[in-house]
């Protein structure tokens, strides 16, 4: 199964390739937030998209229709499927379609729409607020706009949404359901609502993500999406396509012990199972993409899966957490993060984990702090862990 | 420590922890009484709505906060210390 198309948008450019540059130079998207009652709050940063207008890319009767969220996937499909060359014939249509993991939906349609009703006591909402503001919303309008009528829907597994909705469409096409897949994720939570919600947990930073470093203090949010084309490979050299990395295998495991805690236990059989589906041995691993959210939990729970899992070989590959640069997409993440893991396969570059100040014995992995590294690998893993405890893990090889 | 303010956090401690007040101690921590890091958070929040104010409690590592949980006694202490601040 390979990737021939990827598509963007977040806080490090407005495509993949802007994304691509953005991660190899350890740039930060993450900056002061700007959106209605942010002086409400008390996290005001995240991986916001600036100085984005969705009247560029969108005709008025489709920005009613589109939430955000809907709107970053679609730009990310068309980037994939302009990328991937790929025509959907009569034929082809039937046998594609289309997977996006998000865990909030429209949640600035609902926050605006809620605000208007309870607020500002309005009785009377636009009609569209239903089909913008549900969860398939993005799915749907991928379909249509591409002419995909195989099987298609969301997946909303929290933080894992996105690893959860690649792997089921890699499931999707080696089962022979489909020939074709586009999945991805997308995820638009910056807004007063999204943020005042997470604020209760208490496990957001106020200044900063910081994964695998001592002085970490929480996570940072980010938005976007990213999509990707997906086919066999053999349909891919057959019609000349560009192969841009191998999905070889995908794991997802449960917890099933605490809501919120990480475990080692869920986060290590994720991780041996994607070895074992990818038929890839531990040491052939040289990069992982770390679900690295900069909780402390995280981190170091993370840390103790992998060194379990890879022994001494823990020591000799690199690992790196990309959210300390577009902040963490919750639903959208684990797609954004796929950049990273192709950026390794192909390009031989290994994108840093950025705002790292000080080791913590509890991460003393090779976390590639501060600036990339050429490297060449042949095989990553990336990962993602839910709040929930459902992890989810894709292996991966160079095209 | 039969005080208002304490007596209010005990209620609210005891009934995080489903238990009596009469359980709660001024030396019981809240592990002794059963209360988890989910637990704690909410008993956090219970006490800033039920006195108004703004605990500075990073459930991402408790003990690196500026606000003390050691045991009931320092929680009262921390939140009469939030509640003069607020009457400045």
């Amino acid at each position: 199964m390979v990737i021939t198309g990827a598509g963007s948008v977040n806080a490090l450019g407005r495509s993949a390739s802007e994304t691509f540059a953005a991660l190899a130079e350890g740039r930060c998207g993450i900056v002061d937030l700007a959106f209605r009652d942010v002086e409400r709050l008390s996290i005001r940063i995240g991986g916001q998209i600036r100085g984005y207008s969705a009247e560029e890319h969108f005709s008025r009767s489709e920005i009613a229709l589109y939430d955000p969220f809907t709107q970053y996937a679609l730009l990310s499909a068309r980037e994939a499927m302009e990328q991937a060359g790929l025509e959907i014939s009569e034929e082809l249509s039937v046998r594609a379609g289309v997977i996006v993991g998000t865990s909030g939906g429209g949640l600035h349609t609902q926050d605006e729409n809620y605000r208007l009703v309870y607020e500002e006591g309005k009785n009377r909402v636009h009609p569209f607020i239903v089909p913008r503001l549900m969860n398939n919303s993005a799915a749907s309008h991928v379909s249509m706009k591409y002419g995909l009528k195989g099987p298609s829907y969301c997946v909303a597994t929290a933080c894992s949404s996105s690893n959860h909705a690649i792997g089921q469409a890699f499931h999707m096409i080696r089962s022979g359901t489909t020939d074709v897949m586009l999945t991805g994720g997308s995820e638009s939570m910056l807004v007063f609502g999204g943020i005042k919600a997470w604020e209760g947990l208490r496990v957001m930073s106020k200044d900063g993500c910081r994964p695998f470093s001592r002085t970490r203090n929480g996570m940072v949010q980010g938005e976007g999406a990213a999509m990707f084309v997906l086919e066999e490979r053999e349909r891919a050299i057959a019609r000349g396509a560009t192969i841009l990395a191998e999905i070889s295998g995908f794991a997802m495991t449960s917890d099933a012990s605490d809501i919120v805690m990480p475990s080692q236990d869920g986060a290590a059989r994720a991780i041996e199972g994607a070895l074992r589906d990818a038929q890839m041995n531990p040491e052939d691993v040289g990069y992982i993409n770390a679900h690295g959210t900069g909780t402390t939990a995280n981190d170091k729970t993370e840390c103790a899966a992998v060194r379990q899992v890879f022994g001494a070989h823990a020591d000799s590959l690199m690992i790196s957490s990309t959210k300390s640069m577009h902040g963490h997409l919750i639903g959208g993440t684990g797609a954004v993060e796929l950049l990273a893991a192709i950026m390794a396969l192909r390009d031989g570059v290994i994108a840093p984990t950025i705002s790292y100040e000080e080791p913590d014995p509890e991460c003393d992995l090779d976390v590639v702090p501060n600036t990339a590294r050429d490297a060449k690998v042949t095989a990553v893993l990336s990962n993602a862990f839910a709040f929930g405890g459902l992890n989810a893990v894709l292996a991966l090889r160079a095209a | 420590m039969s005080d208002d303010v304490t007596q209010k956090i005990i209620g609210i401690i005891a009934e995080q922890a489903v238990l009596d007040p009469s359980e709660v101690t001024p030396e019981s921590t809240l592990e002794d009484l059963g209360i988890d890091s989910l637990g704690l958070v909410e008993t956090v929040f219970a006490i800033e709505e039920a006195f108004d104010i703004s605990i500075p409690f990073n459930a991402n590592d408790p003990a690196a906060s500026e606000f003390d949980i050691s045991n009931v006694q320092a929680i009262s202490d921390a939140v009469k210390g939030l509640i003069a601040e607020k009457q400045g």
